[in-house]
């Protein structure tokens, strides 16, 4: 039963949350809200632990026939394995973390019920997900994050710009939801099954490699990943989905459900190593996404839009590692990710909260004084962000993905040239938004100092954004391979094309320089400011630049100019709906008759037998005609 | 070719011709009296000597007198004369009379292109026309007797006058 | 004038006929029509004793009774709903009783 009620409890809590929040008090919410989730935490450690005593055996659970038809079959069937351990793990204890921070960041909010009841809703769904045995329920939870997600993106639903970014998240993610569905129609219909372990089994025996049918479904299915990680093309979403509460861009758009593409990729690497070009298209919308959402997020002044870019940008390094087949190198930094972004996203609320709701960074400033414990934990999460060396569990899992970009079977220099520009960009960004914060002088007066219900999950988080590195450390120094080998029952290792020892030193090294390089070019950029420089970032180009970087590369406009005005004036042409007219025009045409005929019903009489005399004359008309023809 | 039946038809033709050209309908309904007794002659002339008889007793004597006193009793003088005049224009007239000759054209047709051998003119004695009328026909007698007493009970009902149930000074107001 | 007699009275028929109905068409006093329609009626069984004189059969004449017969209840029906328009729009022009119109 044990499986079962990893998610079955969030659900529970979203129930009564829903049901009865405006009748219970607000602690009443709280212990339900959190408790639920914590539960659900403690619950999932015991079956990580089951499964890890048993050898890393699957625990398998059937809880209900769901669908029972003639050639097809679904039920609510849980598995646990080794991917899936690490996916809940870090779901369920982040997830807790942010809702214990979000009774603080949350306290003063008339709709706090609602909040949490959308909270456990959003982590029982995440947990289907990722739980899911088979594809049809895996897409259950996937549609239910997607509408946690817009319901807590437009939580503050008073304010029209928060209900326009709640839309455009769910009408932008439906356009990869759709190629997913498209893919597991192809599936079923190939495969005659949803069953993803039957899947991984047969596809391999059906397909040789390289077939187009297996391309396309792997593509298809990438598709789907781009459209919930916030990959290119379909990244728009994602900055403005900063619209809503904090914890939640802290907990979804951050640490989970963006990486459910992620996870997608992962759990059907069969297919994807069964099409080298998908896998190539995958690293190639990786290293794209990653440079350009990196310098995206070098020009924000929204402290939460460059978080959003970075996430972009840090997924981006995920989808590179997975289209290397670096499989558990981009779990492991989804794992260090989830950890370090959900606490940079909460010192940014800490912040946030702080100033009173203000979120402009050149607004901000001299903030190290006013707010030490945010700033220490802040700058250990911009650390492990932008991987500083050895100290950070950010080095240890993105230099695994540069090294392996090159190195792996499926890698290529030019991977690894965007992985390790992607680093000076990291470095860049992420302290230029620390330095902005949190040195300088001050402009905006600190009202309200984050009280221990925040700070602490904050401290918990710093301490795993350090510490979590350590379980994974490459051959240079120290070899530890605990991830891998907790991964490998699941996803294959990865196949080396390069096993230079000396090359591996050099990327690191070029790559730590980079980071630190960025930090440096920050710090002359922010903090001193020489002349050159602000000569420079204010000539007419420069600032034409910025304002295109700052928009997200004006994409927003070229699919607005490309796809929306089209379709808004074809519907403006059609207003008047061009099928309808097949029906409106036959009543027209039944109406006109009808008048024609009622200008014949006159009420005169004598109308009426001339239409009798001319009867009469047709008749015999045709009956002499026809005696004419006899003879 | 018999020389009564000639004179007759041409009687009928003729009288039948002032029927629909009188204005006045007194004299139109004379002359249709006359055009039926002509009808009557022929009738006698092929063979019919009790449908002629009939003919002028019902025809001639019953309906047409029935006519006859209904028009008295409504007292159509000259304004309906009048009124006729008016109507009948060859705007009217003009069209639907091409039509009926056009389909008088296509009877006169028809009957002509008849080749049929006949043994000229046959005389069916009453007799003969009482054993058929009472004996294959006794239902269609029965049904003609339904059709005269519904004829009897609708004209009745129809014909009766309503009961003025306000004033006649106020009935005018109403009509106004 | 070599007419087959049959032919003849089926002539006479036929010209009644078609004068009885040019009347009720260029007619609008509707007593006039009442007239013309015993016209036609007249000249149906015209048709039908001829007929029954070129088969040498009963059956037409015994038509010929039932058109008068049907006549007569028509007439006395007819002019009983004259007398009801007569009293309801103080004319006799039909076209004025054209209320029933689409």
């Amino acid at each position: 039963m044990l499986p079962a009620l990893i998610p079955a409890i969030p659900f529970l809590g979203a129930c009564i949350l829903m049901l009865c929040w405006k009748r219970i008090s607000r602690s009443a919410v709280t212990v339900i809200g959190c408790g639920s989730v914590g539960l659900s935490a403690v619950v999932a450690l015991v079956v990580a632990a089951t499964v890890a005593s048993s050898g890393k055996e699957p625990l398998v659970q059937h809880v209900w026939q769901w669908i029972q038809v003639p050639g097809f079959a679904a039920g609510i069937d849980f598995r646990m394995d080794a991917l899936s351990v690490v996916f809940t793990l870090v779901i369920t204890i982040v997830g807790f973390l942010i809702h214990v921070y979000a009774t603080g960041y949350m306290h003063d909010d008339e709709d706090y019920g609602r909040f949490f009841a959308c909270m456990n809703l959003f982590v029982g769904s995440m947990l289907v997900l990722v739980m899911a045995d088979n594809l049809l329920l895996l897409y259950l939870g996937w549609e239910g994050v997607g509408l946690c997600s817009y319901l807590l993106i437009g939580f503050w639903y008073k304010d029209p710009e928060n209900n326009y970014a709640a839309r455009k998240a769910f009408i932008v993610t439906r356009v990869g939801d759709t190629a997913m569905a498209i893919a597991l129609f192809l599936l079923f219909e190939h495969m005659g099954t949803l069953n993803i372990q039957r899947l991984l089994q047969e596809a391999p025996v059906l397909w040789a490699k390289g077939d187009p049918m297996v391309t396309l479904i792997a593509l298809l299915l990438l598709g789907g990943a781009v459209g919930k990680s916030a990959q290119l093309p379909l990244q728009t979403w994602l900055p403005d989905a900063m619209a809503g509460p904090t914890p939640v861009s802290a907990l979804i758009h951050a640490a989970t459900m963006v990486t459910a593409g992620v996870y997608l990729i992962a759990r059907m690497h069969v297919i994807f190593e069964l099409s080298p070009a998908a896998q190539t298209a995958t690293a190639i919308i990786g290293g794209v996404t990653l440079l350009m959402a990196g310098v995206s997020a070098l020009v924000q002044t929204d402290i939460k839009r460059v978080l959003a870019y970075s996430t972009i940008s840090q997924i981006g390094y995920m989808f590179l590692a997975l289209g290397c087949g670096a499989w558990s190198a981009a779990i492991f930094h989804f794992v260090t990710h989830a950890f370090f972004k959900a606490l940079l996203f909460m010192g940014a609320g800490a912040v946030i909260v702080a100033l009173h709701h203000e979120q402009d960074m050149f607004k901000m400033g001299g903030l190290k004084k006013m707010l030490p414990g945010v700033f220490w934990v802040f700058l250990i999460g911009c650390a492990s962000l932008t991987a500083i060396p050895f100290v950070t569990a950010g080095f240890y899992s993105k230099d695994q993905i540069i090294w392996l970009s090159w190195a792996a079977v499926g890698g290529h220099k030019a991977y690894w040239l965007a992985g390790v520009l992607g680093a000076l960009l990291t470095g860049m960004y992420t302290f230029r938004m620390f330095f902005l914060v949190f040195y300088g002088e001050v402009k905006t007066k600190v009202h309200h100092i984050p009280g221990p219900v925040m700070m602490v999950p904050l401290y918990i988080l710093a301490m795993l954004s350090t510490i979590a590195g350590f379980i994974e450390l490459p051959h240079t120094l120290g070899h530890v391979t605990l991830f891998s080998n907790w991964l490998a029952p699941v996803l294959p290792a990865v196949q080396m094309a390069q096993e230079s020892v000396a090359l591996e030193w050099a990327s690191q090294l070029i790559s730590a320089v980079l980071a630190l390089g960025g930090i440096w070019l920050a710090y002359v950029w922010v903090v001193k400011r020489p002349q050159g420089m602000v000569d420079f970032l204010s000539m007419p180009g420069q600032v034409w630049l910025q304002g295109f970087w700052r928009r997200g590369w004006d994409i927003d406009a070229l699919y607005d100019a490309l796809i929306v005005q089209p379709f808004v004036y074809l519907s403006n042409i059609n207003r008047k709906d061009l099928i309808d007219k097949i029906y409106t025009g036959t009543a027209q045409l039944m109406e006109a008759c009808h008048n024609a005929m009622a200008r014949t019903q006159s009420g005169i009489l004598r109308w009426y037998i001339m239409g009798v005399v001319l009867g009469a004359v047709a008749i015999l008309s045709v009956l002499i005609w026809r005696l004419h023809e006899v003879s | 070719m018999d020389i009564a039946f000639i004179v007759a038809a041409l009687i009928a033709v003729a009288a039948t011709v002032r029927v629909i050209t009188c204005y006045n309908i007194m004299h139109a309904l004379l002359y249709l009296v006359v055009s039926l007794l002509a009808v009557a002659v022929v009738l006698y002339t092929y063979g019919a000597p009790f449908m002629a008889v009939l003919e002028i007793i019902i025809y001639a004597g019953a309906i047409m007198v029935l006519i006859i006193f209904f028009v008295m009793m409504l007292n159509l003088g000259l304004e309906t004369a009048e009124h006729e005049k008016a109507w009948l224009r060859p705007r009217i007239w003009i069209v639907p009379g091409i039509f009926c000759v056009v389909l008088l054209g296509e009877l006169l047709y028809l009957i002509l292109q008849n080749k049929q051998p006949s043994a000229g003119i046959q005389v069916v004695p009453p007799k003969q026309v009482g054993m058929a009328l009472f004996g294959p026909y006794l239902i269609a007698v029965e049904l003609t007797g339904i059709l005269l007493m519904a004829g009897i009970v609708g004209a009745y009902h129809l014909g009766r006058q309503h009961k003025k149930t306000v004033h006649r000074f106020l009935e005018n107001n109403l009509n106004t | 004038m070599n007419l087959h007699p049959t032919t003849a009275g089926l002539l006479l028929a036929g010209i009644l006929f078609v004068l009885g109905l040019i009347s009720v068409l260029i007619r609008r006093n509707i007593i006039f029509m009442l007239l013309s329609v015993e016209i036609m009626l007249n000249a149906a069984g015209l048709a039908f004793v001829v007929a029954a004189s070129h088969w040498g059969q009963a059956d037409g004449q015994v038509m010929f009774m039932f058109i008068l017969a049907m006549a007569a209840a028509e007439v006395s029906v007819g002019l009983a709903l004259i007398l009801q328009l007569y009293h309801q729009l103080r004319t006799l022009d039909s076209d004025e009783a054209s209320r029933m119109n689409g």
